[in-house]
């Protein structure tokens, strides 16, 4: 009953959701970023929203994390709506946002820190430095770190606060390709070990197919969503198996991209 | 480098490698780096012969030149000077000797030995204009034993003198700094405090400080006060200015993060803004640093009746400009000393800024 309970509460509801932004000067005109989205995710699904740029899935994630007040719909998760930021909602950004002034460790401390629990629960650091490894670099200052190792603090600073939810923009976006494969391994199996329910925000086909339960694909101005697609490959996946790549050639195809894709 | 591909027992293994990239490259470095090795042993032990020998030179002349030109000179000021030059000339004999087992003076002797040189120099010229060919007029343009002499005369009032002065900057530093952070921070991180606050600091904060010392001598108890309340005012101003703009522009995805993490308000400030806005808080208080000396000594000149800008002014009204530069000279150690230790603080406050910002 208890873990029924939990796993409820860590389920994530986007009811006709809408989100406009002032456009230009003119302080009357608003331009819809975000029309009636609908969207659940059941407790420790891991769901991937891919579409161009401009189709308002930052937004969404944003709303999600409470940054942004939507104009009108509903946002739950478990049976709480979402109002403000909160703890329970981990978001990791494109760029890791370290604090430059803290060393690794401490930045991985911060949401302790800001929750006032630091003292109960300093020995998790450790845990959390050791679990995206990092063991060593504790007293390193963010400019030190490369692009990779600087993005796996970020994790492991959102992670140290045992978000229901985790919140992924474009994450492993701004990393090269072979940083990107391992550290898209190393999220799945945080992923796995956690329970955690993630959002990942993506533009790369290969990464939304690779990583997720279900690919939602969203259309631009305003963001729509265009349709959901559940990716039934077993874990752990090939990214050269025969129906990866019939998957990948699908969703090209939906996404109109079809000739490049078939030529290869 | 074709040659060298040629001889390497490796290149049929890899002569899939586009050519004259990976192949060409490790001798290349290798050589360099032996190269670099090379020289670093040299310097390890020794230095250039001009750097050993500048300084030496430079003080022996120095000392050949006053023995000329001071027989005129009253005996104390030449005594006083001669022995000035000859520990100066003994000190850089001893660490041209003792370079060779100290690897910190070594490297120190290597980065400030034109400087030092050059320094010496100047004290020549200086002497061999004024004592030597007497080109300046007296009492205005001492020679540089004269000025020795009147600092080695007057130390007791010039301690004195500077012991009053580092009181007030350092009352007036701190109430300005403290004053200037906080509405600094209130101002750059409150909208309303902003609207009403800003329009203030732009109108009163440009005045400078000294404009208000008529108004201050009236209106304060004593001098010392008002003197410690202008400084304070004159720090004041670029404090505030730089801590509101530096909180300001708090980098928005900074507070979004913290806010995830569960951050309050209070975590919000002193954790994020108030780090973030470091660097620009430290440029305030920079340029606080020289208005303040800037209103200390005028303070001094007009009102106050203690530290180095009185005495100054003093020694002016008696005519000894022997003394004048011997207090120029004292502020110009203090002050510079006093700019150090900022500079040292900083270092240390924004060690995570190491490599990323430099001025």
């Amino acid at each position: 009953m208890v873990a029924a309970a939990a796993t409820e509460a860590s389920s994530l509801r986007v009811r006709t959701l809408s989100k406009s932004f002032p456009a230009g000067d003119n302080a009357h005109e608003r331009r819809l970023a975000i029309d009636a989205v609908s969207l659940s995710l059941a407790a420790g699904e891991l769901v991937s929203l891919l579409g161009p740029s401009g189709c308002g899935k930052s937004t969404l994630l944003r709303l999600l994390a409470g940054l942004e007040v939507p104009d009108s719909g509903e946002l739950l998760i478990g049976e709480d709506p979402i109002t403000e930021p909160g703890e329970e909602r981990g978001l990791v950004f494109q760029d890791p946002n370290l604090f430059p002034w803290l060393t690794v460790r401490r930045n991985i401390e911060a949401g302790l820190v800001a929750r006032g629990v630091l003292h109960e629960k300093r020995d998790e650091v450790d845990e959390f430095m050791r679990l995206v490894g990092l063991e060593g670099f504790g007293n390193s200052y963010p400019h030190h770190l490369s692009g990779g190792m600087a993005q796996r603090v970020a994790l492991a600073r959102a992670l140290i606060n045992h978000p229901k939810v985790l919140l992924l923009d474009e994450p492993l976006g701004a990393l090269d390709a072979f940083t990107r494969m391992r550290m898209q391994d190393e999220v799945l199996r945080l992923w796995q070990a956690r329970g955690t329910t993630m959002l990942l925000v993506t533009h790369d086909i290969d990464e939304a197919i690779y990583m997720s339960d279900r690919i939602v694909i969203m259309t631009t101005r305003p963001g729509r969503i265009d349709r959901v697609i559940p990716v039934p490959l077993d874990r752990p996946r090939d990214r050269s198996s025969h129906d990866f790549l019939q998957l990948r050639g699908n969703i090209l195809e939906l996404l109109h991209f079809a000739g490049s894709a078939t030529s290869d | 480098m074709l040659r060298e591909r040629e001889d390497d027992p490796r290149s049929g293994e890899v002569s899939l490698l586009p050519p004259a990239t990976a192949l060409s490259e490790p001798p290349v470095r290798a050589r360099s780096g032996a190269n670099a090795e090379g020289s670093s042993s040299e310097s390890r032990h020794e230095l250039r012969p001009r750097a050993i020998v500048s300084v030496p030179l430079a003080a022996a002349i120095a000392l050949v030149v006053h023995l000329l030109v001071s027989k005129q000179e009253p005996p104390a000021e030449v005594h006083s000077f001669t022995a000035f030059l000859s520990g100066v000339l003994g000190l850089s004999i001893a660490a041209a000797i003792a370079h060779r087992w100290w690897r910190r003076l070594r490297q120190w002797i290597a980065a400030m030995f034109p400087i030092l040189a050059a320094a010496i120099l100047l004290l020549i010229i200086w002497e061999g204009v004024t004592s030597g060919l007497r080109l300046l007029p007296l009492p205005y343009f001492p020679s540089p034993a004269g000025v020795l002499q009147s600092l080695i005369n007057d130390r007791a009032l010039l301690f004195d003198s500077t012991w009053h002065s580092l009181i007030l900057l350092l009352s007036g530093y701190a109430m300005g700094v403290a004053a200037g952070f906080v509405s600094g921070v209130c101002i750059g991180w409150s909208r309303p405090i902003r609207y009403w606050g800003m329009p203030v600091l732009k109108i009163i904060g440009p005045i400078p400080a000294t404009a208000w010392i008529p108004l201050a001598m009236v209106v304060s108890p004593s001098a010392i006060f008002s003197a410690a309340a202008l400084i304070a005012l004159a720090v004041w101003f670029p404090v505030t200015m730089l801590t509101a703009s530096g909180i300001s522009n708090t980098r928005a995805s900074y507070l979004d993060v913290a806010r995830t993490l569960g951050a309050r308000r209070s975590y919000l400030i002193f954790r994020v803004a108030i780090p973030a806005a470091l660097p620009s808080i430290f440029i305030g208080l920079f340029m606080g640093l020289g208005a303040s000396f800037l209103t200390l000594v005028v303070a001094e000149t007009v009102g106050v009746k203690s530290g180095l800008g009185w005495y100054v002014s003093w020694a002016q009204g008696w005519a000894e400009y022997g003394k004048v530069y011997a207090a120029l000279v004292i502020m110009a150690a203090f002050f510079s000393t006093i700019m150090t230790l900022l500079f040292k603080v900083r270092d240390r406050v924004l060690v995570w800024q190491k490599g990323v910002i430099k001025w």
